[in-house]
């Protein structure tokens, strides 16, 4: 398959550009922030993501969705972070809605799938316990009594947990092996605690004493949650990317205006030559997050150390991007003003989140046999 | 069956014919590189064979027109061939100056009667091309160069010196920039011009290098006879060809960032020789750099990939040239730096040894010119920022 957009994706692309930073321009983000909004999110900016079927890209036909695959969510993704828009899109609308197509039983679907596609369920992934990203490490543990599971433990940096309906919720069986269960937020023993992240947008701590959890609540087919998380590593490797596309963008306009000594700043080559090489490394960030989103759309079985490279690659290309994207404004860029410092706040969060670069560097190297 | 399918497994079926058993293995040194010319110097009749074959069906250059000897395949059916070869990992047949660099230009500019003359041979690895750009004063700023064409009625007399000319005493003919008007402003009195090596006047002096090898030399004009019909696209407007000429020159040598199709792997070759250590390779940062390196590689194929993708689709790849010849080239680089941190004391050995005389750290030295021939890195950061992020300067 061509690595082009198709016309229909440059259509979707250029009207989620177009609503974005009409209705959600990072403006939006600052204004969650000082009216102090607890919640993390605009639920009438979701309502008309909704109305405009961005919730039900990832959903099949069949279940209510439009059935139109992971390069239409990633664009969807790479625009928001053009503006850093907060929205349930990643963990709801792509990770959830593939989770639950390719690993959930009939019953599964049928409960989740319609509801993710209208945008009126919306659900959260709890994975990590500690300080570091560690699929391998779960205390969390599923004690089958009777038929069924009780679950004890708690999971911390739940994105979107303070508002999600249900948690997708990984834990230890009694075999060892990590299942998967879907675990309502209204269930008893369920306890979540808001936190605000550094970059305003919310995130939670989740605890479970003692929650009855049905056996037809874990997801039917095993190995979830690698892909799982696979999946989420490449929505975030697609936001990155919008995230290094308009920093670059806007430090470019900046080298342009901006003078000094009688010239634009962009005269000079200590910075001309830093902005040539991040526009190359962005360049190769695009194509590997067209190819990542590819090969979700193909149903590649092995999509582990193309998803490690794809949030290895971007982790550190945005990263780098944010911090040159300062550095380039002068004074200027440190002021809470001037909305550069945004982007590096939400870089942090996302690299750190489902591993960063270090974490996807090992695994990749791991994944290829050394 | 599809066109490509067929295309395919007649392709498959001829090169299994066809492609040499001893033209299947990786080259051992630069030497088994055929590079053709008169004075081509084959190291075995197979090679030879190889060469003869691929050039009957135009398939040293698949995708130059028919019309001229190449291969006339559109990309698809280019692409299936690529992979064939790639499949029995066949040597490429020919490489030339003359396929990368002149032909091209010549296929846009010159007139029909110059790409009867030249093209055919270059297909068929009969003449071997030299490129005559750089002078000593003239290297980032090659547009100041001072070779002069002076205009004898019928004929130019071009009188100057070259430097860095790439086998420079093995090529035929020259593609070569001169000057053939001293009064208009540096880039506009510039023509692009042909003449064969042989003519008196052209003299060649060797230049050693880091590696230990001579591949390049200074090279001299003394009255040298150029007839005017050898003059590609305008008099004086020299200078486009050379641009056009180096947006080729560039991705090519980009492309020596991708690893070739069926070489060991740098972490094969970094198990192999330092082992695992629990299923790790043993120097944690050294295993690092080496994940990296081999996701920039991937990443770097893509890309291509993507760019040949969107000037299918209409957008034309100018100014992208120096990107890929910018991280191509450093890519390849960071390579050479880590095989020889993998080779370890082995790599140190330039005669005798394990080390095949040497061609790890021969290479390696080789490796530093990448960021300096064909516009040096900065020179292709200049560019990018200029011309594809639009920076003053
Ligand atoms: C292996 C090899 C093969 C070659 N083959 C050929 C060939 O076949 N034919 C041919 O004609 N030439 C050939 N060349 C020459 C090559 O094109 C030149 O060496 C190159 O263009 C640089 O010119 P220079 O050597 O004069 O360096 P200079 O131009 O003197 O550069 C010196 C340093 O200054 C930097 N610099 C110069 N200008 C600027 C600027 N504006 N901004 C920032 N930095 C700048 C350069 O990047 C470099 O680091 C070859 C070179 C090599 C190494």
């Amino acid at each position: 398959m061509a690595l082009v957009l198709n016309e229909e994706q440059v259509m979707l692309r250029d009207a989620a550009r177009d609503f974005l930073t009409a209705r959600a321009p990072v403006e939006h983000l600052r204004s969650l922030r000082d009216a102090g909004n607890s919640v993390g999110y605009s639920s009438e900016l979701w309502a008309e993501i909704v109305d405009m079927g961005w919730a039900a890209i990832v959903v099949a036909e069949e279940h209510g969705g439009l059935g139109y695959g992971f390069a239409g969510i990633g664009l969807l993704l790479e625009e928001s972070g053009r503006t850093l828009t907060p929205t349930p899109l990643l963990s709801s609308s792509m990770v959830a809605a593939a989770l639950i197509t390719r690993h959930g039983s009939d019953d599964q679907k049928a409960t989740y799938l319609p509801a993710l596609a209208s945008g009126e369920h919306l659900l959260a992934l709890a994975v990590d316990e500690g300080t570091q990203h560690d699929p391998t490490s779960c205390n969390t543990v599923a004690v089958e009594a009777a038929g069924n599971y009780s679950l004890n433990g708690s999971k911390v940096a739940v994105v979107d947990g303070g508002f999600a309906n249900t948690f997708i919720v990984a834990a230890r069986k009694s075999d060892e092996s990590t299942g998967l269960f879907l675990v309502s937020a209204n269930a008893t023993g369920v306890k979540v605690d808001t936190v605000s992240h550094l970059d305003t947008h919310k995130a939670a701590t989740v605890l479970f004493a003692d929650v009855e959890v049905s056996a037809a609540a874990e997801l039917a087919m095993p190995d979830g949650l690698e892909f799982m998380l696979d999946v989420a590593r490449i929505g975030q490797a697609a936001e990155l990317l919008g995230i290094a596309q308009e920093v670059l963008e806007r430090t470019m306009t900046y080298l342009k205006d901006r003078k000094q000594f009688g010239v634009a700043i962009g005269v000079f080559q200590g910075l001309a030559h830093r902005a040539a090489n991040l526009y190359t490394e962005i360049e190769l960030c695009k194509s590997v997050v067209l190819h990542a989103l590819r090969e979700l759309d193909a149903g590649t079985e092995d999509i582990a150390a193309i998803a490690s490279m794809a949030k290895a690659k971007l982790a550190e290309t945005a990263h780098l991007a944010a911090t040159e994207g300062i550095q380039m404004h002068g004074g200027m860029g440190m002021t809470d003003e001037c909305e550069i410092g945004f982007f590096l706040k939400r870089c942090q969060i996302v690299e750190a989140l489902y591993g960063d670069r270090y974490f996807h560097l090992d695994r990749y190297a791991k994944l290829s046999g050394y | 069956m599809s066109d490509l399918e067929s295309f395919r497994l007649e392709t498959r079926d001829w090169l299994e014919e066809n492609c040499p058993k001893s033209m299947r293995t990786p080259y051992e040194s630069d030497d088994d590189i055929c590079w053709g010319g008169r004075n081509a110097k084959f190291t075995s009749d197979e090679q030879r064979l190889w060469l003869q074959r691929m050039a009957s069906r135009g398939w040293t250059v698949p995708t130059w027109p028919a019309e001229y000897g190449g291969g006339g395949l559109d990309r698809e059916h280019a692409k299936v061939l690529a992979d064939e070869l790639s499949r029995i990992h066949a040597r490429p047949a020919l490489m030339s100056f003359g396929i990368s660099m002149l032909g091209p230009a010549l296929l846009k500019f010159g007139t029909e009667a110059l790409r009867q003359q030249h093209i055919p041979p270059i297909v068929r690895g009969e003449i071997r091309w030299a490129q005559g750009y750089s002078e000593p004063n003239a290297g980032s700023d090659l547009a100041s160069l001072q070779t002069r064409a002076d205009d004898h009625g019928d004929h130019y007399k071009v009188n100057g010196s070259k430097i860095w000319t790439s086998y420079g005493d093995k090529g035929d003919w020259m593609f070569c920039l001169v000057r053939t008007d001293s009064e208009a402003r540096k880039h506009e009195g510039i023509s692009f011009v042909l003449f064969d090596m042989a003519t008196p006047g052209v003299s060649t002096k060797p230049i050693l290098l880091i590696s230990g090898a001579s591949p390049f030399t200074e090279t001299f004009f003394d009255d040298v006879r150029v007839e005017k019909d050898q003059v590609v696209g305008e008099v004086n407007k020299g200078w486009t060809v050379a641009k056009y000429l180096l947006t080729h020159e560039r991705e090519m040598i980009g492309e020596s960032g991708v690893s070739e199709a069926g070489s060991a792997s740098i972490s094969e070759i970094a198990v192999r020789k330092m082992g695992l250590n629990n299923g790790v390779l043993k120097n944690t940062m050294l295993r690092s750099d080496i994940a990296k390196l081999e996701i920039d590689e991937i990443a770097l194929d893509l890309t291509i990939q993507r760019a040949r993708d969107e000037v299918k689709a209409g957008a034309s790849l100018g100014a992208q040239s120096s990107m890929f010849k910018y991280f191509g080239t450093e890519l390849n680089m960071r390579r050479y730096e880590l095989l020889m941190a993998i080779g370890g004391l082995d790599a140190l050995d330039w005669d005798g040894g394990e080390n095949a005389d040497g061609l790890l750290p021969k290479s390696w030295l080789r490796t530093k010119g990448n960021s300096i021939e064909g516009g040096t890195s900065e020179i292709q950061l200049n560019i990018i920022a200029k011309r594809i992020l639009g920076l003053p300067g």
